[in-house]
């Protein structure tokens, strides 16, 4: 069902925890479907220098989460706004159909830190 | 690696001497029963036989029985054939609200089409209400269907109970035995069943068999036509091996059960007990004690979700099973969990342990040993337990 590298990312997921006191934080989804997932971003020079996910959900939940650190992780911040949820399934060699929708929200979750700390930022 | 299969209410293992009976009757005894001839007779006689096994166990005739391709067949074939050959006399039909779907689906589409179904609650353990059941039958009540033994969390109905009001208000009633065939004793005379589901699979018996108790004198109307099988109820070739193999497997599970029972239910309770002191913030789902099928464990484990448990499970060799949306195949998680009235978000950390014939006491301290080193990993990960840290 599900293709090795969401395994191998299930099993040893990446980036795992919260960042204390971070610049952006971005949580989407809602217990009563059964996925939720925070994301916590540092960013300096408009750079993600770090990055920790926190999720409760499926194994393609938790697959799409570690996935989603590692590519933005290093990344300007333009630069990780053009990493979407179908480039994160791709990065893990394609999900399960009825998995595409309901599990597959890691991006939006960086998507929203991100969006968090830019309005952070022009409030200052 | 190891692996140990507690998902026996999924399906269980043929039984080898169920398997070598069969194999006789795919290469040697090869005849279709309604030949005349030699080839035809022998098997007959071995498909008689299996009939005659399978209403032993739940105590009816021979004649009682009709075979189809399991359990679902047979849930389809009593509802929709009771309720064809009855609607003249009523339209409104009562059942569960956590029956299994293939009868769910069934009143589903009886009531689309001109009936009308009443869902009966269950309370927190899964067990209707006898006189929640006795104020729902109307005069125009055609048929009454709930289930032995819940699927999920093993709750056992008063089915002995019911029966006496359905025999006395002359309403025919319909019982899905699937899930508690072999486990648990059940007479249709005792128990006054109209009609009995039953599936080969989960006793230890071949996938793609089962049977349908008709007691006599009830009429139903048949589903397939095309042969005269099967008293006319199942037009079509019986599945003989699968038969002969249902029949041999009913033998089995009848000279074994009350012996296999007592070793069930006490690894059952070890695993409850042991999942329960040894992980915080996890509930029993169904009753405790006599009400529970003696193999089923059933639990929610809160701010975790259940797909991901079984997959951590999994890669352990454990074989479990989850209610959770992931793992049915929908958005909602059980319809039978929802039902006991917990929230989206437990029902989503729920996990089934269906234990076995073949399974140990050292396979069932593995799992103790395991799960909670399984959880602690996702609660880790779960931005719901950090808030309960936090507050």
């Amino acid at each position: 069902m599900y293709s090795e590298k969401v395994i191998d990312h299930f099993t040893n997921p990446r980036n795992v925890g919260e960042i204390e006191h971070p610049d952006g934080v971005g949580q989407v989804g809602n217990p009563k479907c059964g996925d939720i997932m925070r994301i916590t971003l540092e960013i300096e020079d408009n750079t993600i220098k770090d990055i920790k996910f926190k999720t409760f959900g499926c194994g393609a939940a938790v697959a799409t989460s570690s996935m989603v650190t590692e590519l933005v992780k290093g990344k300007t911040l333009e630069e990780a706004l053009t990493v979407s949820n179908a480039v994160v399934a791709e990065a893990l060699g394609g999900l399960p159909e009825t998995k595409m929708h309901c599990s597959n929200l890691a991006a939006d979750a960086v998507h929203a830190a991100i969006k968090d700390y830019l309005s952070k930022k022009n409030k200052v | 690696m190891r692996r140990i299969y507690l998902d026996h209410s999924a399906t269980t293992p043929v039984d080898p001497e169920v398997a070598e009976l069969m194999m006789k009757y795919y290469v040697e005894s090869y005849g279709n029963p309604s030949s005349v001839h030699s080839f035809g007779r022998e098997v007959k006689k071995a498909l008689e036989e299996a009939r005659s096994q399978v209403a032993t166990i739940i105590g009816a005739n021979s004649n009682e029985i009709i075979f189809t391709s399991g359990g679902t067949e047979a849930d389809n074939l009593a509802i929709q054939g009771a309720v064809r050959a009855r609607a003249d006399k009523g339209k409104h039909l009562i059942t569960s609200v956590i029956e299994h779907h293939a009868v769910l689906d069934t009143f589903k589409y009886l009531a689309k089409n001109g009936f009308e179904v009443t869902y009966l609650p269950v309370d927190s353990e899964g067990l209707i209400c006898v006189e929640e059941l006795k104020r729902a039958i109307r005069p125009d009540t055609i048929l009454i269907s709930l289930m032995h033994a819940n699927n999920e969390i093993g709750s056992i109905q008063p089915i002995e109970e019911i029966g006496k009001i359905t025999k006395e208000k002359g309403i025919v009633f319909h019982v899905d035995g699937v899930q508690s065939l072999g486990k648990i004793p059940i007479d249709v005379q005792k128990m006054n069943i109209d009609l009995l589901s039953l599936s080969s699979h989960k006793i230890y018996g071949p996938k793609g068999v089962g049977a349908l108790y008709i007691r006599k004198g009830v009429k139903i109307m048949p589903l397939v036509f095309g042969g005269a099988q099967e008293r006319k109820m199942r037009s079509g070739t019986e599945n003989v091996p699968g038969v002969i193999g249902f029949g041999k497997a009913c033998e089995l599970a009848a000279e074994r059960m009350a012996e296999d029972n007592k070793e069930l239910t006490r690894l059952r309770d070890k695993l409850i007990d042991g999942i329960l002191s040894n992980i915080e913030d996890v509930r029993l789902n169904g009753p405790r004690g006599d009400k529970r099928l003696p193999n089923n464990v059933n639990v929610c484990i809160r701010y975790v979700e259940g797909e991901s448990l079984l997959l951590s499970l999994d890669m352990l060799g454990i074989a479990a099973s989850s209610g959770s949306a992931c793992t049915s195949g929908s958005l909602d998680p059980s319809h039978v969990l929802l039902a006991l009235g917990l929230t989206h978000e437990i029902a989503h950390g729920s996990l089934r342990f269906t234990l076995g014939r073949q399974n140990t006491e050292e396979e069932i301290d593995f799992v103790i040993q395991e799960l909670p080193k399984i959880v602690n990993r996702l609660r880790e990960m779960s931005p719901l337990y950090h808030k309960k840290l936090s507050s």
